[in-house]
């Protein structure tokens, strides 16, 4: 095998193909042939991904190696940005992620998609693809400005999905929404490149990195909070997060993909690659660390009182996205990529696992519908409670590894962030239960028709839950825990090259093994207890009219935050726009355009009153007009 | 006679030219008014020319001689006004036939 | 003799054109002579790459000091191409529209043409003048003749409006002309040594000119009122074309004659340009006419341009050449979608369409694409353009509010983000709409002349190198000029 590292650009080649060719033969292609196609090339990526792993993972591989330039992008003066990828070891892992939930998403989709128009269908896929091609040019994006090509371009495609069903029209306004909440993220990102290209002159990781230590404390600490907003535009945080759930108008399939393999991990995916200038700004670091903690537990509260299945696994996105940040604020950066993994997993395992279901029940997502789906649906029913075990962070399972590690670094830094964590753990705990129980047991309570039609779903739907559910209950294992095994955690080894600058850098402050099994324990037990309290009341639950009360309907109403939005942003702006085009630009600028007009207009009615003709009166003004010109002369003489 | 006397007259006759024409409406009266305005005037140049040569006169290696421009002058200005009265009465008769009247009030079709 | 024949061919061709009675032969005929232009412009890229650029210089009238002289170089060429390319894509897009007294119509577009192509490439300050109202008169009458409803009014408005822009930069060159010793060439005036204060005036004569013409807050009210009464194949000339008039015009008429005076005044230009930036978008919000709403996104696109040729810095004159050609060409593909809109449904009310995605899938497609480019998405070409502007402007060493105006020009990009949205959500995506539920797809002739749009929006977006190397012996020169008298 020769160095597949030079063969890279197959990567994000392969979905650019698929886009191409389901684009633009959608109308003749048979929807098996999209299917093969759209989902052939992310397999293809997949395979490749692979092979570069291995290769990243043998010894002999430096980062110099997976530095691939391709062509000049753009170039004026000494700046000089090369359309260049960047591969090592960071970027692998998420190339594995990508295609490889990606490509069990696309199988998933041939089926969910099926009874869409063949148009339509192609439609879908190639926005898939190229969802998937505009990620993976993120994350193999050799410099800031190839890594924000990617990061707009998921923009793009998220918004062009989100609005794939576009005559409806609330549709459409969730994918403006998620666009233009996507922009004001970019903005910062942007200003930060700018911002760079200014101190150091390149975007080239290796050359900004290197140049961190010399940047002064002030830049470094402008350059990371403005990258951190581009990271909350894109991975959904405060205050940016309300275009996430309302993301899920798409179809099931792209909120998984949205969700576990591609777009929201781009911004801890930025982080983490700059993590030595975020470990030079401690500022930063807590604004980080402390907006992902108020995300997560915020986001979580909202959960607990959400009823459309989608909503409840969005607000948990935004809420284990929180958790990341925690984990990046803290330092914790192989823990925060670690949980982007595991969530991967469990996130596309669930949100999979609620499209079957809302398939089984013809597009009912409220979950008071439904109720005792396990009898009917007992894949599902298994791989979707292996999936909320997982997230809520009960061992073995993945969730309980990666969350552990993020809470243990919040602890070592600040006992408060692990208490609120441990807060925001206790409740996902708790919703995800709670949905788990009023879907999938007690008893049935949507209608007789949807009841009759209850179905297991075709094994193009299952296998991809199977997949999936494997990977959630054991990808914990990759990363164990020094105080279980001696060396355990092969992620962080294979990792170690990414953070060695900021290892440097941080106070070695490891809790002792006593109290971090403590931790756990004591975790794991309130975890449990959760579970079991949520598991019997939600069981019994019955379907009531009344409206929920006082704290629970804010929560069911999430905080009003989108109301608050509304009433402090959107409308005030729409206002103001109106004024300025009411007023100001008819009435101001044109009432002065054409005053300057209306005054001349007057102005020559006026003196057009001189034309009296009487010849007395012109004498008059002759001999007057003499007057007043030899006066002139006389004075003015000297 | 100092030439202060002459400038004087002539100023008074110009006066009452320009206070006639611009006063009267009387087409005819006005016309007699600008008679009165450029007779003024002649009487000025002649005037002054009388006094440039008695200067010269008195002092001959001084200056230049003036010659008789100025008296020159006046004859050219009175044949222009014989020119005028002829077109202008002309004119007057014209507009008695046409308005039965030579009031200048009349004429105000200029405007148009 | 390739600058001549750019001029020549569709000036001739214009003249003919009167002659012609066939409505159908006319516009063959125009088709004909603007891809004949377009061949010769391509034709002049390749020679340039041997020569630098191209020059032609004959005696034109030398009682006045006024050569017939013209050059073709990197930002003429830039925009020559752009020139040449419009025109076929316009009548191309347009072929199936009807105007009576056909012959007419096109012979007066193709007399613009000539007059554009001859302000691009004049180096000659009278030959300079000549040539710009050589393009401006035929629209006048292209705009009263054909125009919509109102197209008197707003006829008016603009004739008035640049017509004081052209007087105004007349005395300017008649001041230049005596301060550079009776000469009216470009370098005679570069020559000029000024004495301090005299050339703040000749700086603010031509820059009004050209600020009315791009248009720059406040004087932009023509604009909207202009291409909405225009005909729509006029409206592409003006807001593709013509508009790049007043950005060329400081480009190569100001900023370097009179560099001191831009150097100094540049922070109050700068943020007028960025006040009508931030205006123009929110005003084109709430517009419901779908003419008017490009004519403000226009606007914004412009104030962008002007706030980074002020910023003197090399990224960001390099940007605004490049984005110069890709606002041209992006702009007139919306308005081809515009003018597909109207013809086909009559109207172009936004609050009267909707769901248009649904009766004309592949104009929708087309439609983002360009809609994307035109709010500056990675990929596209005017990201580049964009991207380079805003480094040009933060790493501006002619301000000390680099920062501040950077953020502003940024807040602008995502309010174009919500008008573009909005307006593609309103007439294309929702449920179709009494006018709309009897549309169908549109031709081939649009199809292709979007599709070309599209291919060069890709390309250029994806390999922006060529462009960038055209322009960049040019802008060295041009920034040489201002860090000289500094």
């Amino acid at each position: 095998m020769g160095n597949i590292i030079q063969l890279a650009w197959l990567v994000p080649l392969f979905p650019l193909i698929g886009f191409l060719i389901n684009g633009l033969g959608r109308r003749s292609l048979s929807k098996g042939a999209i299917s093969f196609i759209g989902s052939g090339a992310i397999l293809a990526s997949f395979i490749v991904s692979i092979m570069i792993v291995l290769q990243v993972k043998s010894p002999g591989f430096t980062a110099s190696q997976g530095v691939l330039k391709m062509f000049d992008f753009i170039s004026v003066d000494k700046l000089i940005i090369p359309f260049a990828f960047q591969i090592d070891q960071l970027s692998s892992l998420f190339l594995l992620i990508i295609t490889g939930v990606g490509f069990l998403i696309h199988v998933y989709s041939t089926s969910y998609m099926h009874d869409e128009e063949s148009e339509h269908f192609g439609r879908y896929f190639a926005y898939l693809n190229l969802f998937v091609f505009s990620m993976l040019l993120l994350v193999m994006g050799g410099n800031f400005v190839i890594m924000f090509i990617g990061w707009e371009g998921v923009g793009l495609c998220s918004y062009l999905l989100i609005g794939f069903w576009f005559k409806n029209s609330d549709y459409n306004d969730a994918a403006k929404k998620a666009f233009v909440m996507n922009r004001i993220g970019d903005f910062g990102f942007l200003l930060a490149v700018f911002w760079i290209i200014a101190k150091v002159g390149s975007v080239d990781f290796s050359t900004v990195f290197a140049a961190a230590q010399s940047l002064s404390k002030t830049d470094i600490t402008i350059i990371t909070l403005l990258l951190f907003v581009g990271a909350a535009g894109k991975s959904a945080q405060i205050p940016l997060y309300t275009w996430l759930p309302d993301a899920m108008a798409g179809p099931t399939p792209v909120s998984a993909l949205i969700h576990a393999a591609t777009m929201v991990t781009a911004g801890i995916y930025m982080i983490a690659r700059s993590n030595i200038l975020y470990s030079l700004a401690p500022i930063t670091q807590t604004v980080v660390a402390v907006t992902g903690l108020v995300t997560a537990v915020f986001a979580a509260t909202i959960a607990l009182q959400q009823n459309d299945i989608k909503k409840v696994l969005a607000y948990s996105t935004v809420s284990q996205l929180g958790y990341m940040f925690l984990g990046l604020g803290v330092g914790a950066y192989t823990g925060a990529v670690f949980h982007v993994m595991t969530h991967a997993f469990f996130k596309a395992l669930l949100f999979l696992g609620a499209g079957s279901v809302i398939h089984a029940m013809h597009s009912e997502q409220d979950i008071r519908n439904m109720g005792g789906l396990k009898k009917q649906m007992p894949v599902t029913h298994i791989t979707f409670l292996l999936g909320c075990l997982a997230i809520a962070g009960v061992p073995p399972f993945s969730g309980f590894f990666s969350k552990d590690e993020i809470l243990a670094g919040a602890f070592s830094v600040n006992p408060v962030y692990y208490y609120i964590g441990v807060a925001g753990a206790l409740m996902t705990a708790f919703y995800m239960f709670r949905l788990y129980a009023m879907t999938f047991t007690g008893t049935f309570r949507g209608t007789h028709e949807q009841e009759h039609h209850l179905h297991e779903s075709p094994v193009a739907i299952t296998f991809p839950l199977i997949v999936l559910a494997v990977l959630a209950a054991i990808a914990g294992f990759a990363g164990l825990p020094e105080v279980f095994v001696e060396n355990g955690h092969a992620l962080e080894h294979f990792l170690a090259p990414i953070f060695a600058e900021s290892a440097k850098l941080k106070h070695a402050n490891h809790l002792d093994h006593t109290t971090e099994i403590t931790l756990m324990v004591s975790v794991t037990v309130l975890i449990l207890i959760t579970i079991i309290y949520a598991w019997i009341r939600f069981s019994r639950y019955r379907k009531t009219e009344a409206d929920t009360k006082g704290l629970a309907r804010v929560l069911e109403n999430k905080w009003y935050v989108d109301e608050i939005y509304n009433a402090a942003i959107v409308r005030p702006l729409n206002a103001f726009s109106g004024l300025l085009n009411r007023v100001v630009e008819k009435v101001l600028i044109d009432g002065l355009v054409n005053g300057v007009g209306k005054s001349i207009q007057y102005g020559s009615r006026q003196l057009r009153l001189l034309q009296s003709g009487q010849v007395g009166s012109y004498i008059l003004l002759m001999v007057l007009s003499i007057l007043a010109f030899f006066a002139l002369v006389f004075f003015t003489k000297k | 006679m100092p030439i202060q006397y002459y400038i004087f007259l002539a100023l008074a006759l110009f006066c009452i030219g320009v206070a006639g024409v611009l006063a009267r409406r009387n087409v005819i009266i006005i016309f007699m008014c600008i008679e009165l305005m450029l007779n003024a005037a002649n009487l000025l140049l002649v005037a002054f020319s009388k006094m440039h040569h008695a200067a010269w006169m008195a002092k001959p290696a001084g200056i230049a001689s003036p010659g008789a421009d100025g008296q020159l002058f006046v004859f050219f200005i009175m044949a222009v006004a014989a020119a005028e009265v002829s077109v202008g009465l002309a004119i007057i008769v014209m507009m008695y036939r046409n308005t039965h009247s030579v009031d200048v009030n009349f004429l105000n079709r200029l405007k148009n | 003799m390739i600058p001549v024949l750019l001029l020549i061919i569709p000036l001739l061709t214009g003249l003919l054109l009167f002659a012609v009675k066939n409505e159908k032969s006319a516009k063959n005929l125009a088709l004909l002579s603007s891809i004949a232009t377009l061949t010769v412009s391509l034709l002049g890229v390749t020679y340039m790459k041997n020569a630098g650029y191209l020059d032609y210089d004959m005696e034109w009238m030398p009682a006045l000091g006024s050569r017939f002289h013209v050059r073709l170089d990197g930002m003429g060429q830039i925009l020559c191409l752009l020139t040449a390319i419009s025109f076929p894509l316009i009548f191309v897009a347009t072929y199936y529209n009807r105007y009576k007294n056909a012959a007419s119509f096109y012979a007066l577009m193709l007399l613009s043409q000539a007059g554009l192509m001859g302000v691009f490439i004049a180096v000659d300050a009278l030959l300079f003048y000549f040539f710009w109202e050589l393009a401006l008169i035929p629209v006048y009458f292209l705009c009263s003749i054909w125009g919509g409803e109102k197209r008197i009014a707003a006829t008016f408005k603009f004739f008035i409006y640049t017509f004081a822009g052209s007087l105004l930069m007349l005395l300017g060159l008649i001041y230049l002309y005596f301060k550079a010793n009776q000469s009216f060439s470009l370098e005679a005036f570069y020559a000029i040594q000024f004495k301090p204060g005299q050339d703040t005036a000749i700086f603010w004569m031509l820059f009004l000119a050209f600020a009315i013409k791009m248009p720059i807050f406040p004087f932009h009210t023509w604009q909207p009122d202009t291409y909405e009464q225009s005909p729509t194949a006029v409206t592409m000339v003006l807001s593709g074309i013509m508009v790049k008039m007043g950005v060329f015009g400081l480009l190569r008429w100001v900023v370097p004659v009179v560099p001191f005076s831009s150097w100094q005044l540049g922070d109050r230009i700068t943020i007028f340009a960025l006040i009508g930036l931030i205006y123009a978008s929110l005003v084109a919000i709430k517009q419901d006419d779908l003419k008017r709403l490009v004519a403000y996104s226009s606007i914004a696109h412009i104030g962008l341009m002007c706030a980074a040729i002020f910023a003197t810095d090399k990224s960001a004159t390099q940007g605004v050449m490049l984005q110069m050609f890709n606002h041209g060409i992006n702009i007139i593909g919306l308005w081809i979608v515009v003018d597909v809109i109207e013809q086909q449904f009559k109207t172009r009310k936004i609050s009267e369409l909707g769901g248009v995605a649904q009766k004309a899938p592949a104009l929708a497609i087309l439609l983002v694409i360009i809609a994307f480019a035109n709010i500056g998405l990675p990929l596209t070409n005017a990201f580049i353009g964009e991207f380079m502007m805003f480094n040009g402007i933060f790493t501006s060493k002619a301000t000390a509010f680099n920062v501040v105006f950077t953020i502003v020009a940024l807040v602008g990009i995502i309010l174009s983000a919500v008008y573009t949205l909005n307006m593609i959500k309103k007439v294309f995506y929702g449920n179709t709409s009494e006018l709309t539920s009897a549309g169908h797809d549109i031709s081939f002739n649009v199809k292709l002349a979007l599709s070309i749009i599209v291919v060069l929006i890709i390309v250029l977006g994806v390999f922006p190198k060529p462009m960038l190397s055209v322009t960049n012996q040019l802008s060295d020169a041009i920034l040489g000029r201002m860090y000289l008298k500094n």
